[in-house]
């Protein structure tokens, strides 16, 4: 038996294994239920053997997961490195073209805003790009890639749709030397926008702007601005110059102000500018009409608090407006229609004119013509036969001063000189003419009571472009003035002192 | 040193032994790259990694006591894993180490030839095994791939020549 056993041992634990496997695997076969074919001890067995291989099994999908993370991430970080870099590059590129369309949309902007400054005041410009600079505080003045190739001349006036910038002043045929307002050899004619007063533009040593031959009797307003008049016949008349920052006594005891003067362009920081090279001679209505009419009435109506001024609805039917016929009839050397008696006063007072040349006809002529003269009684026009009678006084207190002051005549003689400012002698200068009915109303315009200056002597042209030849009388008090909307320019002329 | 008369080169033939840590960590190593590798690698499942490391720790050891219950122990253990009944693999893992040990006893088993073909003889028998319990003992209805059968235990042969030449370095000469 023991032989048996021992030449058989192998079979026979063989058997003996499979019979106890036989018997675990027909235990769970026996369950026919098969939700409880893996309870009991199989069961203990699979829940034992998996909770010992859980530990193990975690950890390493736990360092599966780490490594695949760290791999994903690698890879994600490659690709976000690259993507980056590629983000990088693209936002560059942005960044430039962000810049570079700005830079357009603002170029366009400017050059819409030149279109419309240009369509506005002028009538012929050349655009021109600023390339160079003096470089030195000493001399204001730059250069523009504009000759003479492009129609620019000398004493041409450069502009930017804010104002005045200079004028030319050396011209080669591919560039030009601009001198700025503000060079210490550089003027022009301005005049205040509000008070009428008249001066010579001059820059002053560090390039500030001043504004001279102003007696300093006359009440100049800080911040009112400054318009050039037309009469240097370098730049067109009403553009802006700047506004007035200060004004204080003459420090050399002149009799005349010392006004400061804030440039409306900003001078510094000039890139693209306007050279005016013909000046249109519609652009002086286009300019009235866009800005509120200042009339001499309304002028002399602020300064004269005791003077009201009344709508326009209860304006008496008396009064006749100046028809422009009628001012192109007197410009024509004709005799002007008779004014009514006992009518209002008329915004043509009678004029007398003894010459009338026929040159300064065409002068006035063409004023009427270009709007400045409308309504302004011609120095070329004849004196009408009937002066009005019983006619309001004028509201002109400078018409009636006999004593003429000798410093406000030194002014006026100054600015006729300069030829900067209108040809119109101040008021101060005016007398009361002589051919003036009694209780008639004087004209307003010191032109017509111009005691020695002698309107045949005038320059016509000047008058052409200054404007300064029209003259509207004013009403009496207690008139109301008839607005003419489409006058043009009937602010510019100088209120009374 | 014991030795063992191959009937095939009729020379003696050493048999070998396996310290503990090899003998425990090689079946449970086995079985888990089985078990969960699987899960990411699909391909693994074609292979029968139990089986060839019973297959190689019966024939190393030429002694079909130990050969059977490491075939038993490592077929439970795989059964464990799996959804089947517990003791499918056992017999049949129990059977081929039993098998697998008596026949290191005759022929030399170091060769990769008689390697690769006892491993896909083996791989067969046991796929039949399989089969027979599965059927015959459960009462299952499985159907009988004999192309997945033959393709498997030709991967298996060819992997276990592989697998044999790298577990070589555990034997351990008595």
């Amino acid at each position: 038996m023991e032989d048996f056993f021992a030449r058989y041992k192998n079979p026979l634990v063989l058997m003996a294994v499979l019979v106890i496997q036989v018997i675990v695997l027909a235990t769970q076969v026996k369950r026919t239920d098969p939700s409880r074919a893996s309870s009991g001890a199989p069961r203990l067995i699979r829940v034992w053997t998996v909770t010992a291989f859980a530990p193990l099994e975690r950890t390493l999908v736990s360092t599966g997961h780490f490594l695949s993370r760290t791999w994903r991430s690698y890879i994600d970080l490659h690709d976000v490195r690259r993507q980056n870099r590629e983000l990088e590059e693209q936002l560059d590129r942005m960044r430039l073209d962000e810049v570079r369309l700005k830079n357009d949309a603002e170029q366009s902007q400017r050059l819409q805003v030149l279109l419309d400054f240009k369509e506005r005041f002028v009538g012929q410009t050349v655009a021109a790009q600023v390339i160079a600079t003096s470089g030195s505080d000493l001399s204001r003045v730059f250069t523009i890639d504009k000759g003479s190739r492009a129609g620019v001349r000398q004493d041409m006036a450069v502009i930017t749709p804010d104002g005045v910038v200079g004028k030319v002043k050396e011209v080669s045929p591919l560039s030009s030397q601009v001198l700025m307002i503000n060079d210490r050899e550089s003027g022009a004619g301005v005049i205040l926008e509000n008070s009428r007063l008249q001066g010579v533009l001059h820059g002053a040593g560090m390039g500030e702007l001043r504004v001279a031959d102003i007696l300093s009797d006359e009440k100049v307003d800080i911040g009112e601005r400054v318009i050039t008049s037309g009469g240097d016949r370098v730049f067109p008349k009403g553009l802006p110059v700047g506004s007035v920052t200060s004004v204080g006594p003459d420090p050399d005891g002149s009799p005349f102000l010392s006004i400061s003067l804030k440039p409306a362009s900003n001078l510094n920081r000039l890139e693209e500018v306007l050279v005016v090279t013909k000046i249109a001679e519609e652009a002086a209505p286009v300019t009235a009409a866009n800005q509120p009419p200042h009339r001499a009435a309304d002028v002399l109506a602020q300064r004269l608090p005791s003077v009201p001024k009344k709508p326009e609805a209860t304006a008496s039917p008396n009064i006749s407006p100046a028809p422009e016929t009628s001012a192109a009839t007197t410009a024509a050397g004709e005799k002007p229609a008779t004014p009514q008696e006992n009518a209002g006063p008329s915004q043509n007072p009678p004029q007398q004119v003894e010459d009338v040349d026929p040159a300064k006809k065409k002068a006035a002529a063409v004023a009427l013509k270009t709007g400045d003269g409308e309504a302004q009684p011609s120095p070329l026009a004849k004196k009408p036969a009937t002066p009005v009678k019983n006619a309001a006084p004028s509201q002109n207190p400078g018409q009636r001063v006999e004593g003429v002051d000798p410093a406000k005549k030194k002014a006026a003689a100054v600015a006729l000189k300069t030829g900067d400012v209108q040809p119109q002698p101040s008021p101060p200068l005016a007398k009361k003419p002589a051919t003036a009915g009694k209780n008639a109303a004087p004209s307003q315009h010191p032109d017509q009571q111009v005691e020695g200056a002698d309107p045949a002597k005038r320059k016509p042209a000047t008058a052409v472009k200054t404007g300064g030849a029209r003259a509207q009388p004013s009403p009496p008090p207690g008139v109301p003035t008839p607005r003419r909307p489409s006058t043009p320019d009937q602010g510019t002329e100088k209120p009374p002192l | 040193m014991n030795r063992a008369l191959s009937l095939t080169s009729r020379e003696y033939i050493a048999v070998y032994q396996f310290g503990w840590p090899a003998s425990v960590a090689i079946p449970l190593l086995a079985i888990f790259v089985q078990v969960f590798a699987s899960r990411w690698f699909s391909i693994i499942k074609i292979f029968d990694l139990p089986l060839l490391v019973t297959i190689f720790f019966a024939v190393s050891r030429r002694r079909p006591i130990p050969g059977l219950f490491t075939g038993a122990a490592i077929g439970t253990l795989q059964d464990v894993f799996s959804s089947s009944f517990i003791g499918l693999n056992g017999i049949a893992n129990t059977i081929i180490g039993y098998l697998a040990s008596s026949l290191g006893v005759r022929i030399d088993v170091d060769n990769p030839g008689s390697r690769f073909l006892m491993t896909f003889a083996f791989c067969v028998i046991h796929r039949v095994l399989y089969m027979v319990i599965d059927r015959g003992l459960v009462g299952a209805n499985e159907p009988w791939y004999w192309g997945h059968t033959l393709l498997s235990a030709l991967a298996n042969a060819l992997a276990a020549v592989v697998l044999f030449t790298a577990l070589d370095k555990f034997k351990i000469r008595p």
